[in-house]
C-alpha cells in the first residue's frame, strides 16, 4: 500500500491507546486495549458485533470515560474523557453519516463550524466559494447548493468524509479520521471512490481508523489491521501478511469445544408454508426463500448485505419490495401485499426495533399484548374484563415481568419487552412467524425463555424465519440457515455443517466467494 | 454480547421488578381524580363567596347549557388528537357552518332539515380536504389545518359580506336552547350523548383500540396490519363533521349568526382535551375527561364573572389551563424517567 510500517516507531506514531478498559454494570466490555496508528496510516479495525468496537470508538469521541488506560496524541497524554476530541483533531464519520437531508451541502458542511461559531454575521458568498473549492480539491464534484437529499449515496458519504477531514484541518495536529462502517450502504463503484478519497487524506499525514465487518475492504484499503474479540485485542498484523483464514480465526476465535448445532431429523418437516421468489428490495437483489411447517429457517449476513430485509419484505412491510410469494392462500405480488395481506395469510412479525416498530412504548403491557387478540373479540362490543383476563393469561404464559398488566411497556426490560411481543403475536396462532433479531438487547434468562417459546412454536408446526446477525443463536435454534451476501443467497447451511463457527466463517467469506464467482462469469462470457 | 451495552438498565429493572407494591395505588388514584376534585373545589370556593347566586339551580343550568357548543367541538377534536394529528380548523369550520346555515335558511329559504344536511355535507368536504392534505399528501397536520382554517374564515366573510343573519328557524332555536330536559337545555344533552358515544368507541370497540395505537405509534400499527391511513383519515373527517354539527348548534343557541363569532372556541377546545387527558384515564385523551374539563373551566369562569371579573380573565383562565394541562400530562412520564434513572 506504499505506506511504510514500523511497528512501534515512536517517531511516526500519531495516535496511541494504551490499556483502555471499560465496564458497564460490572461487565467488562473493553479489557486493556492497545492500539497505535502512525501518521498517514490507514488502520483497519475488525471484530464481530459486541466485540467492543463501538465502545472503543465512543472512548475516542469522549462519549465513554474509560475506567483505565490512556490516549496519547503525538506522544502527549490527553485528559479523559476526551470531550475535547475535536481540538486534538479527532473526527468521525459514522454509518448514518450525520447529515441533515433537508439542508444543502453547504449548510451541512458548515454544521460543525456553525455549532461552535459565535459570529453574528455569516459570509454566505465567501463560504460558498470556499466550501466548493475544498470539495473540488478532494475530487468531490457536487454543487454546494444542492440539497443533501438529492445526492447519490456515494456523494453523501464523500461529503461526510471531506467535512470530517476539513474539521481535522482546523486543529493543530494532523489528526485522526475514524470511519465507522461507511461503506455498508454503498454500491461497489462508490466504495472505490471512497477508498481513493481516504487514500488521499492519509497521504497528507492524517491517520485513519477504518472500522468494518468486511475483510475484503480492510485488505484493499489498510496497511495494518487490529482485530478485537470479546473486548480484547485478538491481534494486530500487517494486512498484507495475513491470510483471510487467519483473520477469520482472529475474529471468531477457536474454542476447544465446538458449540454443536441441534441435529434434527428433517423428515419431521411438513408442507411448504411459504415460497418467495425473486425478492428484490433496495438491498436484496433476487432472493428465493422456502420454509416448511415446523421448520426454523435462519437468515444472516453482514451488516448491509440485505439479510435484515428478508422478514420485512415477506411481511409486506417494505413498500419498495418486489417479487412474488406463494402461500396456502394463493400467490401474491410483494409490492402490493402489505402487512394486512400478510396477516390474512397467517403470518406474524416481531421486528427487532421493539420500541419503534414492535409496540407502543407508552401504552401499558395489557394494551400491547392484546393488540392482535382484540380481533377475536366482538369488535363492536369489547368485553373489557375478558380482554384483561386474556392479557393477564398471556403475561403469565410468557412469564413477562413485572406481571402487572398496567405497567408501561417502555419501562420493561429488553427481555420482557420481547416476551410480551411474542405473546402479542403468538395469540394469532400464525402459520409463519417472522423474527428480526429476537434476542437483541435481551438478558440471558429471557433469551432462554424466548428459545423455549420458539420450541413450542415449532411443536405446533408453525414455520419460523429468523433474521439475525447472532450466529450462535442461529446455530442453536435453526434447522437451516441462509447466508446472504451483497443481496443474494451465498450459502445454505443445514445439519452437521450448521454450527456457530462455520456460520461465521461463511458470513465473512461469502462476499469473497461471490466476487470470484462474478469474475469467473465475466471471463467466461 | 451486545446485551449489556445496548440496554444497561436491563439488569437493574429486573431486580426492581418483583418489588412493585400491589393493591390500591394512591398516587394513581389521586391523579386520576385530581381534576374532579379541582372542579369541586372551584364550586365550593365560589359557592362560599357568593352562595346566593353561584349555588342557585339557575346558575348550574346556565353553566351546563352555555358550553354545549364547546363540549361538542372539543369531543370532535379528540378524534384527530387520539390518532396523532392536530386540527386547528375546527373553530373556523364551526363559524363557517354556523353562518352558512343561517344564509341557507334566511336568505335562500331552505327548509331546516335540508339546510342542516347541506351544511353537514360541507363539513364532510372540509374533512376530506384536510384528510387528503394530511394523509394523502403527508403535510403536517398543524400546517394543513391552519391553512384550511384560514381559508374557511375568508369564505365565511365572503358568503356573508360580513353581515349578521338573524331570523333563524325557531324549531332550531327550540331544539338547541329552549326545550329542556331535567331543567337543562337540549344542547347540553347532545354533548352528553356524544360523550357516551365516544366513550363507547374508544373503550369498547376494536376500532377505538386501533385509533389509540395509530396515535401512539403509527409504524407499530402498520406492522400489525392496521390500516393507518384510513383510520387517520376517518378521524379527521369525523372531527370536521362534528365541528359542523357544533356550528349548527351554535346558530341555534345564538338565534343568529355572524361570520366571526365561534372562532374563539379554538383554544378552550384544546384546553379541554389536554386538561381532560390528565383525568379519568390519565395520559390518554378521553371523552369523560374532556367533559369534566369543559365544565371545570366553565365553572371557574362563571364564578369569576359573578365576582365581577373583567372579560379578559376568561382568556387568562383558558390560556393558563391549557399550558398547565400539558405540563401536568408530562408529570407521570417524568416521574417514570426519574425512577428509571435512579435504578
Amino acid at each position: 500500500m506504499g505506506v511504510p510500517v514500523r511497528q512501534t516507531d515512536v517517531e511516526t506514531t500519531n495516535i496511541a491507546l494504551r490499556g483502555i478498559t471499560k465496564s458497564f454494570v460490572g461487565v467488562q466490555v473493553l479489557k486493556g486495549v492497545d492500539l497505535s496508528i502512525s501518521h498517514g496510516e490507514i488502520h483497519g479495525l475488525l471484530g464481530q458485533n459486541g466485540s467492543g468496537k463501538s465502545t472503543l470508538i465512543k472512548v475516542l469521541s469522549g462519549t465513554h470515560d474509560p475506567d483505565d488506560g490512556e490516549v496519547l496524541v503525538e506522544g502527549k497524554p490527553q485528559g479523559l474523557p476526551l470531550v475535547d476530541f475535536a481540538r486534538v483533531g479527532f473526527s468521525f464519520v459514522h454509518q448514518d453519516l450525520g447529515l441533515i437531508e433537508e439542508l444543502t451541502v453547504l449548510d451541512n458542511f458548515l454544521l460543525p463550524h456553525t455549532a461552535r461559531s459565535s459570529s453574528w454575521y455569516l459570509r454566505w458568498r465567501d463560504d460558498r466559494a470556499r466550501v466548493q473549492r475544498v470539495l473540488d480539491d478532494y475530487g468531490v464534484h457536487i454543487d454546494v447548493r444542492a440539497a443533501v437529499a438529492s445526492l447519490e449515496a456515494t456523494d453523501r458519504a464523500l461529503l461526510a468524509i471531506v467535512r470530517a477531514v476539513h474539521d481535522i484541518r482546523q486543529s493543530e495536529t494532523r489528526g485522526l479520521l475514524v470511519l465507522d462502517e461507511p461503506t455498508v450502504f454503498l454500491p461497489r463503484e462508490g466504495v472505490e471512490r471512497l477508498f481513493d478519497l481516504v487514500r488521499g487524506v492519509a497521504a497528507q499525514g492524517t491517520s485513519v481508523l477504518f472500522v468494518s465487518h468486511d475483510i475484503d475492504e480492510v485488505r484493499e484499503l489498510t496497511s495494518r489491521v487490529t482485530v478485537l474479540r470479546d473486548g480484547a485485542v485478538a491481534g494486530t498484523a500487517v494486512t498484507g501478511d495475513v491470510t483471510d483464514d487467519e483473520l477469520v480465526t482472529m475474529i471468531v476465535g477457536r474454542r476447544l469445544a465446538k458449540h454443536q448445532g441441534r441435529l434434527r431429523a428433517h423428515d419431521g418437516l411438513g408442507e411448504v408454508v411459504l415460497k418467495a421468489m425473486n425478492v428484490h428490495t433496495s438491498l436484496l437483489a433476487g432472493v428465493d426463500v422456502e420454509v416448511r411447517e415446523g421448520e426454523v429457517l435462519g437468515v444472516t449476513g453482514l451488516n448491509g448485505s440485505g439479510f435484515e430485509h428478508v422478514p420485512y419484505a415477506l411481511f409486506g412491510a417494505l413498500s419498495d419490495a418486489r417479487g412474488e410469494i406463494a402461500t396456502s392462500g394463493g400467490r401474491f405480488d410483494l409490492g402490493s401485499f402489505g402487512p394486512g395481506g400478510a396477516l390474512a395469510n397467517g403470518m406474524a412479525f416481531v421486528p427487532g426495533d421493539r420500541k419503534r416498530e414492535g409496540a407502543a412504548a407508552d401504552l401499558t403491557l395489557a394494551d400491547n399484548v392484546t393488540m392482535q387478540a382484540i380481533d377475536r373479540h366482538r369488535p363492536w362490543l369489547l368485553r373489557r374484563d375478558a380482554l384483561r383476563r386474556e392479557a393477564v393469561r398471556l403475561i403469565g404464559d410468557y412469564d413477562v415481568r413485572p406481571g402487572d398488566p398496567d405497567a408501561v411497556y417502555g419501562s420493561l426490560s429488553g427481555g420482557n419487552q420481547q416476551k410480551a411481543l411474542m405473546a402479542k403475536w403468538l395469540t394469532t396462532e400464525p402459520s409463519l412467524l417472522l423474527l428480526h433479531e429476537p434476542t437483541q438487547g435481551v438478558d440471558v434468562g429471557a433469551r432462554e425463555q424466548i428459545f423455549k417459546a420458539l420450541d413450542d412454536v415449532r411443536d405446533r408446526r408453525t414455520a419460523v424465519i429468523c433474521a439475525s446477525s447472532d450466529c450462535e443463536q442461529l446455530a442453536r435454534i435453526c434447522d437451516r440457515v441462509v447466508v446472504v451476501a451483497r443481496g443474494r443467497v451465498a450459502a445454505v447451511l443445514t445439519g452437521e455443517s450448521l454450527d456457530k463457527d462455520t456460520l461465521i466463517e461463511q458470513v465473512y467469506n461469502t462476499a469473497t466467494i461471490l466476487d470470484e464467482r462474478d469474475e469467473h462469469k465475466e471471463t467466461s462470457a | 454480547m451486545s446485551t449489556v451495552t445496548d440496554e444497561p438498565t436491563d439488569l437493574g429493572e429486573r431486580k426492581g421488578a418483583g418489588a412493585r407494591p400491589t393493591g390500591i395505588k394512591w398516587r394513581d388514584l389521586g391523579q386520576r381524580y385530581a381534576l374532579l376534585l379541582a372542579w369541586a373545589l372551584v364550586i365550593v370556593a365560589f359557592g362560599a363567596l357568593r352562595p346566593d347566586i353561584y349555588l342557585s339551580a339557575a346558575n348550574f343550568q346556565t353553566i351546563f347549557a352555555s358550553q354545549a357548543v364547546l363540549l361538542l367541538l372539543a369531543l370532535g377534536l379528540l378524534l384527530p388528537l387520539v390518532t396523532g394529528n392536530l386540527d386547528l380548523s375546527i373553530a373556523s369550520n364551526l363559524a363557517f357552518s354556523s353562518i352558512f346555515l343561517a344564509i341557507l335558511q334566511v336568505k335562500h329559504n331552505f327548509s331546516l332539515p335540508v339546510a342542516i344536511a347541506v351544511v353537514l355535507v360541507g363539513g364532510l368536504v372540509i374533512g376530506m380536504i384536510n384528510g387528503y392534505l394530511i394523509v394523502g399528501l403527508g403535510i403536517d397536520s398543524l400546517i394543513a389545518t391552519l391553512g384550511i382554517g384560514t381559508v374557511l374564515q375568508g369564505l365565511a366573510l365572503a358568503i356573508s359580506n360580513g353581515e349578521t343573519y338573524s331570523g333563524i328557524s325557531s324549531t332550531l332555536i327550540n331544539l338547541a336552547a329552549n326545550y329542556r330536559f331535567a331543567g337543562i337545555s337540549l344542547g347540553f344533552w347532545y354533548g352528553v350523548i356524544l360523550t357516551l358515544l365516544l366513550t363507547y368507541l374508544f373503550s369498547f370497540t376494536a376500532l377505538g383500540r386501533r385509533m389509540l395505537f395509530v396515535g401512539r405509534n403509527a409504524e407499530v400499527s402498520r406492522l400489525s396490519g392496521v390500516r393507518v391511513a384510513r383510520i387517520q383519515w376517518g378521524a379527521i373527517v369525523g372531527a370536521a363533521l362534528i365541528a359542523s354539527l357544533a356550528g349548527v348548534l351554535y346558530t341555534g343557541t345564538q338565534g343568529a349568526a355572524d361570520p366571526t363569532s365561534g372562532l374563539e372556541f379554538l383554544l378552550p377546545a384544546f384546553a379541554a382535551c389536554f386538561l381532560g387527558s390528565t383525568t379519568v384515564q390519565p395520559g390518554r385523551f378521553n371523552p369523560l375527561g374532556t367533559f369534566i374539563a369543559v365544565f371545570f373551566l366553565v365553572s371557574g369562569i362563571t364564578g369569576l364573572q359573578i365576582l365581577g371579573a373583567e372579560s379578559y380573565v376568561q382568556q387568562l383562565f383558558y390560556g393558563i389551563a391549557l399550558v398547565l394541562a400539558v405540563a401536568l400530562a408530562k408529570l407521570p412520564e417524568r416521574r417514570r424517567r426519574r425512577r428509571r434513572a435512579a435504578v
